[in-house]
Parts: C-alpha cells; structure tokens; sequence
C-alpha cells in the first residue's frame, strides 16, 4: 500500500512529502511492534504501562495526522496551477 | 438483574428513546433538499454533511452499541488481548487519511453511491463489482444483528424481557418495538435520521465515560487496587483450558496475534458498507482529511472505556456472559437515574449504526445487483424506492437472526465478516491508486481469500465452541498465531499480482476505465463535480 498520497501525475519525493509519510507512517511501526511495550512497569496512576503508552498514542497520531494534513496542503498550495485539471 | 424491574433506570431509558424517535422522523426535513426521491437524498443525506456532522455520523456509525459491550467484555474475560481495539482505532486514521479523500473524488465526480459502483466504473467488470457487493452485505448483516445483542444486554441488565419461562412474544416485545420505530424512521428520513441521532448518542456516550471513568475508579480505591485485583483474577487457572484466566500485559506468544489483530481490522473498517456511506455523505474532500484529525478523540474514548472491563473485575461483577459485564457494572455502581443515561447511550448508539448498516446494505442491493442485473432502466426513483424497501428488509433479517439463532451465530459471522470485507481491499484501494491490477486477477484473489479465510476460521476450535471459536491461527510458513483476516488478504494480494502478469502477458481483454486522473483529486466546486448532485445515474452500468 503506497503511504505517499501521490495524487498528481507526476509524483515527485521532496522533502515535504517524506516529512508526510513518516507522519503517517510512524504509528504503524510503533504500534505494531507490540513487543516494545508489552509490560507494566513503570506504571501511571496505577495503570500499567501497556496500556497508558497505547493510550498516549492516540493524541500523538492524531498530531501526526494533523501535521500531514497541514504539510499537504502547503504541498498543494505550491503546486497550484502547474498541475490542475 | 434478577431483582426485577429497575424503574427508574427504565424511565429515563424510555425518556431518551422517544426523544430521538421523535428526532429520527422530524430528520426528514433536516437540510432537505428539492429532489427528495434519489439515492443521493435518502442513501447519503445530499451528500451535504460538514466537518462536524461527519464528526459525529463516522463517530457514532463506526463505535456501535456492541463495539461497547464487546470491547470491555473482551477485557473482562482475558484482560490484555481485548485492547487491541485501541491500536486498530488508531492506525485507522492515517490510513484513510491516505486513500478516502481519493474515493470521495472520483464517487462525487461520478455518481457513486457504493464501493461497487467505483469498482464496475474503474475496472469495466459487473463480476468483480458484485463479488464487492455481496460480500459487502454478507459482512454487514451479522453486524446489524449484534446491534441487536447489544440492545438486549442492555434491557436484560434493566430486568425487561422477563426470565426464562416468559413466552417468547412478551419477552422479545422491547426489542420488537425498537426495531420497528428504528425501521419506521430509516424508511421515512433515510441517511438523515441516524445522523442527527448521533448528536444524541456521543453526547450521552462521553458524558457517560467521561463519569465512569472519574466516579468508578474513586468509589473502587484507585487504580492501583483496580488492577491488582484484575492482575489476581486473571492470574486464576480457567478449568476450561487449564491456563491463567488471562493477563496484564501480552506474553511473547500473544504479540503476533494482537499486532496482525489491529493492522487486519484496520484495514479492514473502511472497506465496510457502512463506513463508506457515511463518508461519501460528507460535502468535501477537506471535510474526510480533518475529520481523520479528529476522529481519535473517539479512539481516547475507546480506551478509557476498555478499562471498564478492569473495573468490573474489581467490583467484583460476576457474569456468565461477559457482554452483560459493563451494563451490569453501571447498575452496581451507578444511582439508578444515571445507570438509565448508560444504557439509554448504549441503546441509541445500536440504533445509529444499525440505520447506517442497513441503508448501506440497501445502497449495494440497489444499485449493484438490483440496477446491474434485474432492472437496468430503473429510475433514480425506482431505486430509492427499491432501497428503502431493502432497508426494512435486511433489518428484519437481523432481527431473525437473533430471535431465532443463539447469539454466537451472529457473532461468528460478524467475525467470518471482518475476514472478508478485508478481501475487497485490493479492488477498492489498489484501483483508487492503479489501474495495473488485472479485473480477473482481483476476482481470482478476492476467491482466493475468502475460501482460505472461511475455511480457516471455522477450523479454529475454542473450548466452548468447535468451529469458529476465534479469529486467529497459525500463520502458515511463520508458525506464529496471527489474524486469519490478515492472511487471507497476504494471499489474496499474492494471487492478485501473479495472475495480473499472467493476464497481461496473455493480453486478455482488460475491460474499460470510465475514470480519469484528474477525477481522483477533483474537489466540490472544481468544473463537472456539483455539490449537490442531482441524480446518481451518471456513473451507469457499463457507462464511459
């Protein structure tokens, strides 16, 4: 699955559009990569670590996102004219 | 739960019911628009929503009344493996951040309504576009019938329904009723009504958690005592299995399974009728890309509610059947009045998706088998007729099926459902991407995936059940246990890829493209895509 929206024709890598992919990219490989977290300690409040730095991750991806959203459409912005229609 | 009737509790229930019943019919004039007799009207609310209103649709169609119930059961039956639903909720968003914006494009341009129609107009081939269809609404049907478990636990916990002995009509009157009026409104207001009733149901929902999560863990001592006592519990041998009840955190051999478990369900939540609906409803691309920002204020939601399942352990909730694990928590804890705002929020969260699922359902059976292969000429009419007929239909399937089967048949086919929704995937995203994919090849993989993905989850045996007793097994060549979805859709992508350089190597015939380029990035407002779209017969069988 590309994680680059390469929405225009000719898809080009600048620096911008990694910056996106990582954005978009980083959840998966810390949230798929179960053995980094699957333990108690330390814990928060009482609430063991394995779930509080899952939890923690909700408001960090959804940072992330937003940030892809904003460099995406900075890309667009500069890309206007050139590549429309 | 066997002391009677919790009257209180049932009246404020009550109250909250005929609110948003109330709601649901007067949706119909919600927004409406001149051409009230198309699909785009009644099957995707005029495609009008903004960034809030899909906010909340999304929210209440994607977090139903069983995702509620089944999540912090999960917990409170095994602990650690339930919370994979947190990891799913999360690697959703920057997923379809990537890839609805492009569906939105290309269906608004079009005239879509359903993931079938882009499939037939993208790749020429009817095959393929109702393999997606069926397959769509074989997966959402047992959803829609857990909907209805969810109810049920709710209004068992209340002491209504009665005991065992009842006779069948009074004691499945309740849920009867509901049903109906749900039926009644779907079929006047169509998209609308669930939409305005989600404002309701997240309301009720977060305010609901947002106690729970405050007010429960005080009167138990804190969490550190909530999870000492859950971390006790789950350390207990199961009789059944001869192992610890459950754990804390996942064990070495459990890893696989929880990460393959939250990337295939999802990949999987897009490909679902009903997600899809509620995202074409929605008035621009824009409005998808912040709503993926959004969205994860319910996935927090998610979490704190999971942690109920600890809770319930702790306060020593003893159930047979873990789903009335969380209902149960709230009548122990809760003053009664507030213990019927709970269940008021779980019930009217089963209504907004069973709309959702149902119109969704209707939307496939209208336009890409009733359209395609029994009544090419109807009318935009005729088949807004047609869908909400199928509306009624399909829900009072559901509700068969849960009066008449056990329950764990519709939750073994909500799980055979996940595993196959993911096998349209490659169709559905890889064509929004390429158009390299070969029709036949699609058609060949998605078999591929749904033959390999039933066959391996009814062999899977649990120690109450001999077939379908989960939904992960050894990953063939790995030998690690892992989601059986996920690995049907390896093979499927595998099948796929090999026989597209086959395919094309024989030049068979590809089938025509009725899409463009620039289709995929259109937004509202650009030349040729209207807001508002008069008519969704643009985009018709075999169109170019």
């Amino acid at each position: 699955m590309p994680e680059v929206p390469d929405e225009k024709p000719p898809p080009t890598v600048t620096p911008g559009r990694v910056i996106i992919a990582l954005c978009l990219l980083a959840p998966f490989v810390t949230l798929l990569w179960v053995g980094s977290y699957a333990k108690i300690e330390p814990t928060f409040i009482g609430i063991p670590f394995f779930y509080w730095y899952q939890m923690l991750w909700v408001p960090v991806s959804a940072v992330l996102t937003m940030t892809a959203y904003q460099l995406w459409k900075r890309d667009q912005r500069s890309r206007e004219g050139g590549a429309s229609k | 739960m066997k002391d009677g009737v919790n009257g209180v509790a049932l009246a404020v229930f009550i109250f909250f019911f005929v609110a948003v019943t109330v709601m649901g019919f007067l949706a119909a004039r919600w927004r409406k628009a001149a051409n009230e007799n198309s699909l785009d009207e009644w099957g995707l609310g005029g495609r009008s929503f903004g960034t809030w209103v899909t906010w909340f649709l999304l929210g209440g169609d994607l977090y139903t009344a069983y995702t509620f119930v089944a999540v912090p059961a999960a917990i409170y039956a095994a602990g650690a493996a339930g919370f994979f639903a947190v990891p799913y909720t999360i690697l959703v968003y920057p997923l379809i951040f990537t890839f609805l914006p492009r569906l939105w494009s290309v269906s608004h341009k079009h005239g879509y309504v359903t993931t079938s129609d882009f499939v037939r107009g993208r790749f020429g081939s009817k095959g393929l576009s109702l393999a997606v269809a069926v397959t769509g609404i074989l997966a959402t049907m047992p959803y829609i019938a857990l909907q209805l478990v969810g109810i049920q636990a709710v209004l068992d916990v209340m002491g209504v329904g009665g005991g065992e002995n009842t006779h069948w009509f009074i004691k499945d009157l309740p849920l009867l009723i509901a049903f109906g009026v749900l039926a009644a409104y779907t079929y006047s207001s169509g998209l609308r009504a669930p939409a305005l009733i989600a404002f309701v149901k997240d309301t009720l929902i977060y305010i609901v958690i947002i106690v729970a999560i405050i007010y429960i863990p005080i009167k138990l001592g804190g969490f550190d005592d909530i999870f000492a006592k859950a971390g006790d519990a789950f350390a207990q041998t199961n009789p059944a299995t001869g192992q610890p009840r459950g754990s804390l955190a996942p064990g070495e051999a459990g890893q696989w399974g929880y990460a393959t478990l939250a990337l295939g369900s999802a990949l999987a939540l897009f490909m679902y009728p009903h997600s899809i609906t509620a995202t074409l409803s929605s008035r621009s691309r824009e409005v998808i890309r912040r709503n993926t920002t959004i969205l994860p204020l319910y996935s927090l939601m998610l979490g704190l509610l999971a942690l109920l399942g600890f809770m319930a352990i702790a306060a020593g909730v003893k159930v047979d059947n873990g789903q009335l694990a969380i209902p149960q928590l709230f009548e122990t804890m809760f003053p009664d009045w507030f213990a019927g705002v709970a269940f008021a929020a779980i019930g009217i969260g089963a209504l907004v998706p069973a709309a959702i699922m149902s119109i969704a359902a209707a939307n496939l059976f209208t336009r890409n088998i009733y359209k395609d292969f029994i009544r090419p000429d109807a009318t935009p009419a005729q088949e807004t007729k047609v869908s909400k007929l199928v509306s009624l239909l399909v829900k009072v399937g559901a509700l068969v099926f849960v009066l008449t089967m056990d329950k764990t048949v519709a939750i073994n086919f909500q799980l055979l459902g996940g595993i196959w929704i993911l096998q349209t995937m490659p169709a559905l995203v890889g064509g929004l991407f390429t158009r390299w994919f070969h029709r036949w090849a699609l058609l060949a993989g998605w078999a591929v995936g749904m033959v390999y993905g039933t066959a391996a989850a009814y062999g899977v045996a649990s120690p109450t059940q001999a077939h379908f007793g989960g939904s992960s097994k050894e990953i063939p060549g790995l030998g690690e246990i892992g989601y059986i979805g996920l690995t049907a859709f390896v093979l499927n992508v595998v099948v796929t890829v090999a026989l597209t350089f086959v395919l094309r190597a024989v030049k068979a015939p590809e089938g025509t493209d009725e899409t463009s380029p620039s289709d995929y990035t259109a937004d509202a407002g650009d030349p040729g895509v209207k807001t508002e779209l008069p008519a969704p017969t643009s985009g018709g069988p075999g169109g170019h």
